[in-house]
């Protein structure tokens, strides 16, 4: 049976992409935010996941606003990053797991959620910057096999983070009824507040960030009543990239464990945060009792 | 709506905007490529009227001012595409629409984390 081991979020700002360009991640700047990452390397170099679901938002490279999808899945074998126009380098293909994204899509839709599905899907830094975090010396060797999902966080109205929590919890329920073996962690990326545009533009909330970081390990539902309005009001006009944490954390179950939380202002114009979550079933299996 | 939200400071992009900033987003999504960067590069005039960018968008394209840009309908996903083919980062053109010095901006931001 496959098995959800855990749940990974993290920021994705493209200037992650120019540090690790440039060597600069011991630079005082940046040495908070990557040195976040070596106790996830040493998780997944422990726990070897085969398969990494990554819930993240496009900026303008696999979508355009010609046919925005609420929620769209990758279905395809291999999947390209490109060039977005500011410079980052464009790293090698990842591979795909068009089986296992049948599955979900099937299951997905079978569940009332009326996903795109995507046989073709470039992916951007917010796909490919967490991926090289993760796995630092791949190369070209990438040691997991991916499935994209995205949300829309472009163009309004976008779903709300009720939805995006069912959503997390229907693709987990597909993940737990997929026969292969594959062990999974679901990676979420984006946030935490910030705001790209306006005469706001550089907005952060370290305190609404930081209990959000709380509520997402221990009380993910409460952050299920806000509404987008009041997300934009509290994270910033691109804040609601929150979204992709509560639906990776409703992919896993009821009860999880954290083994890592590192949150840091700034990176770029973000609250940087990263998060490692392993997932406890078997808690969840005795709540339930 | 989201036209109703009014919060200071902060565009939020909607049905509205999606409308009035669609060929000025659709030029700016073509910025992916190398080829369209420079062929705009080369040409500013011809390449917004392959786009047919409105004349309000012409005026903000041509005054580099991201809060015109983004009256006019952009997004600023995509604007900062546009501001890529400057090497202008979003710390340049959050400086920018705050009115602060690049320098200050960096500032604000580190002191929110404080």
């Amino acid at each position: 049976m496959s098995q959800i081991i855990g749940g990974l979020a993290t920021s994705h700002v493209p200037s992650i992409g120019g540090a690790i360009a440039k060597g600069l991640q011991q630079d005082p700047y940046w040495k908070p935010f990557f040195d976040a990452f070596d106790p996830v390397h040493a998780w997944l170099a422990r726990e070897k996941p085969d398969v990494a679901v990554v819930i993240y938002n496009d900026h303008g490279l696999g979508h355009f606003l010609d046919k925005m999808p609420t929620f769209a899945v990758g279905a395809a074998d291999s999947y390209a990053n490109a060039d977005e126009g500011w410079g980052i380098p464009v790293l090698p293909p990842f591979p795909g797991h068009s089986a296992l994204s049948w599955h979900i899509i099937e299951h997905l839709v079978a569940d009332e959620f009326d996903i795109t599905s995507c046989q073709e899907h470039l992916v951007d830094h917010a796909f490919s910057l967490p991926m090289k975090l993760m796995y630092p010396d791949a190369g070209s060797a990438w040691p997991v096999r991916t499935v994209p999902i995205t949300i829309n966080s472009v163009q309004h109205p976008l779903p709300t983070a009720l939805r995006c929590w069912k959503l997390g919890q229907s693709l987990g329920r597909a993940l737990e009824s997929w026969t292969g073996c594959e062990k999974i962690v679901v990676v979420a990326t984006g946030g935490l507040s910030h705001q790209l545009d306006g005469t706001r533009a550089g907005f952060i909330n370290k305190d609404f960030d930081q209990l959000c970081m709380q509520k997402i390990v221990d009380d993910p539902v409460a952050l299920t009543s806000y509404s987008n309005k009041e997300i934009v009001e509290l994270a910033g006009s691109q804040g609601v990239e929150l979204m992709c944490w509560i639906a990776m954390r409703g992919a896993l179950g009821g009860h999880v464990s954290k083994i890592h939380g590192t949150y840091h202002v700034p990176i770029s114009n973000t609250g940087g945060a990263v998060m490692l979550l392993e997932n406890r079933p078997e808690a969840s299996a005795i709540a339930a009792e | 709506m989201t036209s109703d939200w009014k919060i200071p400071g902060t565009p939020v992009f909607g049905g509205d905007e999606a409308r009035k900033g669609y060929a000025l987003n659709k030029m700016c999504f073509s910025f992916n490529g190398a080829e369209n960067r420079a062929s705009f590069k080369a040409d500013e005039e011809g390449y917004m009227e392959k786009y047919g960018l409105t004349p309000q968008q012409r005026a903000a394209i041509r005054s580099r001012n991201v809060l015109q840009l983004i009256e006019a309908g952009g997004n600023v996903y995509y604007l900062a595409k546009f501001a890529g083919i400057f090497g202008l980062s979003v710390q340049d053109i959050g400086a920018q629409q705050t009115g602060m010095s690049l320098a200050e901006f960096k500032h604000h931001l580190a002191a929110q984390g404080a």
